[in-house]
């Protein structure tokens, strides 16, 4: 599993880090998402798919490994 | 593409169901996802009733905010049928890339981690108004004891407003959420903020201080944004978690078993403060423009028409949320839309959250046994503001017959 995350989408909600603060962060500066984990352990996936799917900016992406 | 005919309503339904002041109003249940209702002036509109949908249509930059491009759903007395379009600065009625202009000049001063440091500031002014009410004694109006001064107080300091202004700014803000205010009412309302708020700012501009509004003097954004802008936030934080307070606590009430979640157990706070935004809606209608044709849910929306949404009906679709109408605090079901969704979804949420999350517990840790002072049937409702919620919650706690 592989965690991205678009900056230029990102309006800064916070939504990423209320679901899941050990996978993502917002900057001091502009409250972007910052990715913490981007090969997160796998156990941590359903948190991951969560806050993708409840970013409202459709910033998050998470892919299966192949 | 199906060609069956849509349901159609006379027009945006605000009426909520006899004894059941929680639930959204019924008609809408009836016509999921998708309806045609006539906005203001008669024309033709549409209406949004579904979860999927209304994710959809607020997260489709296809879809446009700016007030001149859509009609009124809920129209009020004395406004002109076609808006005039969002002053600079008010950017909820603005798409990117303005949109995205203003947001980032705010969004690092919401995040998370520094709401999450505000807490034990908003406890303090919940745990001092709590004081007030107890030394006072029941029964009293939890809106204006509680519900209201709390976030007024927690916001005014974010931004750097004075909180001894109050006087100043909480008359118009009430005006704007008056659906029964006049047309003139309401400019009058608009330009004495405006000219409070002007003056505020250049106040700060010649001596910041440690706050919203003096570090946004530092920025590009002209003084009519800038008073535009602070407008927005200070309209914003004062209206929207008050009634959640109010009304999150009749409902509460409401449900004694669900009451006792959230007092007893703290574990329950956070999910269920979610529950409750998703259960009651305040926002309860949202409202875009097509920029091109869209198709949803198998039918096109044309370039020019405006559709309106309803969040309460959205937030209560049994396919998303199982068994929508029961309050259950302990629902793991985050993703209400009550926040809105898409690029304009809530600012302050996470400042909305911590005061939520201070202020149910702590007000039911307080009184236990706090109660309604009237019957529920006589709490008045306020079924056709922008911003649902009560006008008043007369509440007592104690022994029966004990204070006054």
């Amino acid at each position: 599993m592989r965690i991205s995350a678009d900056r230029d989408r990102c309006i800064g909600a916070g939504m990423c880090v209320l679901t899941a603060a050990d996978l993502f962060d917002q900057d001091e500066e502009e409250g972007l998402v910052r990715v913490l984990e981007e090969a997160p352990a796998a156990d941590r996936e359903q948190d991951a798919h969560r806050a993708a799917r409840l970013c409202p900016s459709g910033a998050l992406a998470v892919t299966d490994d192949a | 593409m199906t060609t069956a005919p849509l349901p159609e309503l006379p027009g945006m339904p605000t009426a909520r169901p006899s004894g059941r002041p929680f639930d959204p109003p019924e008609e809408l249940a009836a016509v999921r996802p998708l309806a045609r209702i006539p906005l203001a002036g008669g024309t033709p509109g549409w209406l949004v009733t579904g979860f999927a949908a209304a994710r959809a249509v607020t997260s489709d930059p296809r879809f446009s905010t700016r007030s001149e491009l859509q009609r009124l759903v809920l129209p009020r007395f004395g406004m002109p049928d076609r808006m005039p379009p969002a002053p600079p600065g008010m950017f909820l009625q603005a798409d990117p890339p303005e949109h995205t202009r203003y947001r980032r000049l705010l969004t690092g001063r919401f995040t998370v981690r520094r709401m999450r440091m505000l807490t034990e500031r908003v406890e303090r002014t919940v745990a001092e108004h709590l004081d007030a009410m107890e030394r006072a004694g029941g029964p009293a109006d939890l809106v204006t004891a509680y519900a209201q001064p709390v976030p007024a107080m927690v916001i005014c300091e974010i931004l750097g407003v004075p909180a001894e202004d109050h006087a100043r700014f909480n008359g118009a803000a009430r005006t704007f959420n008056d659906p029964a205010a006049t047309a003139e009412e309401m400019g009058r309302a608009w330009q004495e903020l405006y000219a409070y708020l002007r003056d505020l700012v250049t106040a700060k501009r010649s001596a910041p201080t440690d706050d919203v509004l003096s570090e946004l003097t530092d920025s590009d954004l002209t003084e009519e944004e800038l008073v535009n802008v602070a407008t927005l936030l200070l309209g914003a934080g004062l209206d929207t978690t008050a009634n959640m307070i109010a009304l999150g606590t009749f409902a509460l009430l409401s449900h004694p078993d669900q009451l006792a979640v959230m007092r007893d157990d703290p574990e329950a706070v956070n999910g269920g403060v979610e529950e409750l935004m998703r259960y009651l809606s305040i926002p309860h209608t949202g409202q875009r423009a097509a920029l091109e044709d869209v198709e949803l849910e198998g039918h096109v929306i044309k370039e020019g028409d405006t559709v309106a949404l309803s969040l309460a009906a959205a937030n209560r679709d049994p396919a998303r949320f199982p068994d929508p109408d029961r309050l259950d605090l302990r629902r793991d079901a985050p993703g209400h839309l009550s926040f809105g969704h898409g690029v304009h979804q809530c600012l302050g949420q996470q400042l909305a959250r911590v005061e939520m999350r201070a202020a149910f517990p702590a007000l039911l840790r307080r009184f236990p046994d706090l109660r309604l002072a009237v019957p529920p049937e006589d709490v008045p409702l306020r079924e056709r503001a922008d911003i649902y919620g009560v006008e008043r919650l007369p509440v007592t706690w104690g022994p029966e017959g004990a204070g006054r």
